[in-house]
């Protein structure tokens, strides 16, 4: 499923969570995934919660009405009223990341209301400087609990009902997945699980999603240029290319 | 004129938007004259099945549903819980369904550890009987979100099944009543040919 980042005027791109550069806009990116026949759709506000800017819900809803997949939403959420708007207006699920740190009763509030199929939280993570990997939050700071400890926390406190996870370190690289590490996640959790950051290739969408095991793998890069470094292509690989043989 | 019937459950929104694309004018409404006027109706729905029957006796539709469905033969189709409510009852819950459609809707139950409840993804569906909503040639596939199904007493009501830990009816059409356990609205042009085969009838 690609995965599309959104600056709150326009598509971005990022690498490794930094540079973002314009790669165009929204509804058009949409459009054209619906003839790709993708099979849900992505969208984060990646300066939302940087910006304390409060969610643009007609927005959302404008990106919605053109979405004929699934679609997912996550940045700045805050409350739960505006949980219940965004469902109101065509989105399926909401993605929860600065919310987990902030307040996580909001969380727990929805879960309950709207189910836990509707509530994704997602998980960044990377190396820190021992080579160790670990959660961090949205400022950039690394969570004390381990990252089991941190996705079990989620799955039976919070009680979300899908992880979305994203390696910072890979974001934009389209180096490939971080597939152990995405197999000990699974391993360890009950919750469907999406996995983000390094697509570059058929071959790493097939290895994430057969040895690793996760549910689903979203496209950043791949979804929006033509090749690594190369120029701005709305994007997606064949349904075909990535079922297993 | 199509009418989503706005009971106060479901993403009415995108069920509107889907027929905006197909160019087709469709209103939501909780409104019995404009009900009573509507050519055709969209019981659509996300939710509990007790909370649902509810919100339709609060909001008094259940008699003018009864006298479109029942007696003028409206098409109707349910969508996701809407299809549910087509029926007699649920596993979810202690109220009487609609009734429409000779039916029980009862909860997924299987042994399967790896199938996760509720069933949400996309899934190929197989068409088991001619019918003017869903071509019998081709593959569909539909995007699901549900913990029950609908269980028909009468097979030859059931037009699709699909199969997630056993196989369950998700398109039942019964004279003018129609139901689809998965979100057309949500299944790009799969979802798209049946919403404007509905529209069509």
């Amino acid at each position: 499923m690609p995965c599309l980042l959104y600056d709150g005027k326009g598509l971005v791109k990022t690498i490794r969570f930094k540079n973002p550069s314009y790669v165009g806009d929204p509804i058009n990116a949409i459009k054209i995934f619906n003839e790709k026949e993708v099979d849900e759709l992505i969208l984060i506000d990646i300066n939302a919660s940087k910006e304390k800017r409060k969610i643009n819900i007609s927005k959302i809803a404008d990106f919605a009405g053109e979405c004929f997949m699934p679609f997912a939403y996550g940045g700045g959420v805050k409350t739960v009223s505006e949980f219940y708007e965004l469902y109101k207006n065509g989105v399926e699920k909401v993605i929860v990341n600065s919310l987990i740190f902030e307040n996580p009763g909001v969380i727990k509030e929805a879960v309950a209301k709207y189910g836990s199929q509707a509530v994704v939280a997602c998980v960044d993570f990377k190396k820190n400087l021992f080579g160790k990997k670990q959660v961090y939050s949205f400022t950039g700071h690394s969570v004390k609990y381990s990252p089991t400890d941190f996705v079990k926390y989620l799955e039976q406190d919070l009680g979300v009902g899908e992880l979305f996870l994203q390696n910072i370190d890979a974001e934009g690289t389209w180096d490939g997945f971080d597939y152990e590490f995405v197999k000990q996640m699974v391993d360890y959790t009950s919750l469907p699980l999406i996995a983000s950051g390094g697509a570059g290739s058929t071959d790493h969408l097939k290895k994430v999603l057969y040895e690793s095991g996760a549910n689903a793998a979203a496209l950043g890069s791949m979804a929006v240029y033509s090749k690594k470094a190369m120029g701005v292509l709305i994007n997606f690989p064949k349904r075909d290319d990535v079922i297993k043989e | 004129m199509l009418l989503i019937i706005d009971y106060g459950l479901g993403n009415l929104v995108s069920v509107k938007n889907m027929f905006k694309k197909l160019g087709i004018e469709a209103v939501i409404s909780d409104k019995i004259n404009k009900i009573e006027n509507a050519s055709k109706l969209i019981l659509p729905g996300v939710g509990s099945f007790d909370n649902g029957m509810n919100l339709i006796r609060e909001k008094g539709l259940l008699e003018i549903l009864n006298k479109k469905v029942l007696i003028e033969k409206t098409p109707i189709l349910g969508i996701c819980l809407g299809m549910q409510l087509l029926t007699k009852s649920s596993e979810e819950g202690k109220e009487k369904g609609l009734g429409w459609i000779d039916a029980d809707t009862v909860k997924f139950n299987f042994n399967d550890k790896a199938l996760k409840i509720p069933h949400m993804g996309w899934n190929y569906v197989q068409v088991k009987k001619e019918n003017k909503l869903i071509n019998s040639n081709g593959k569909h596939r539909f995007y699901f979100v549900h913990s029950y199904y609908v269980k028909c007493h009468n097979p030859s009501d059931i037009i699709a099944t699909c199969n997630y830990g056993n196989d369950f009816t998700c398109i039942l059409n019964h004279e003018n009543i129609y139901g689809a356990q998965f979100h057309p609205e949500k299944s790009l042009k799969f979802g798209m040919e049946v919403l404007s085969n509905f529209s069509k009838l």
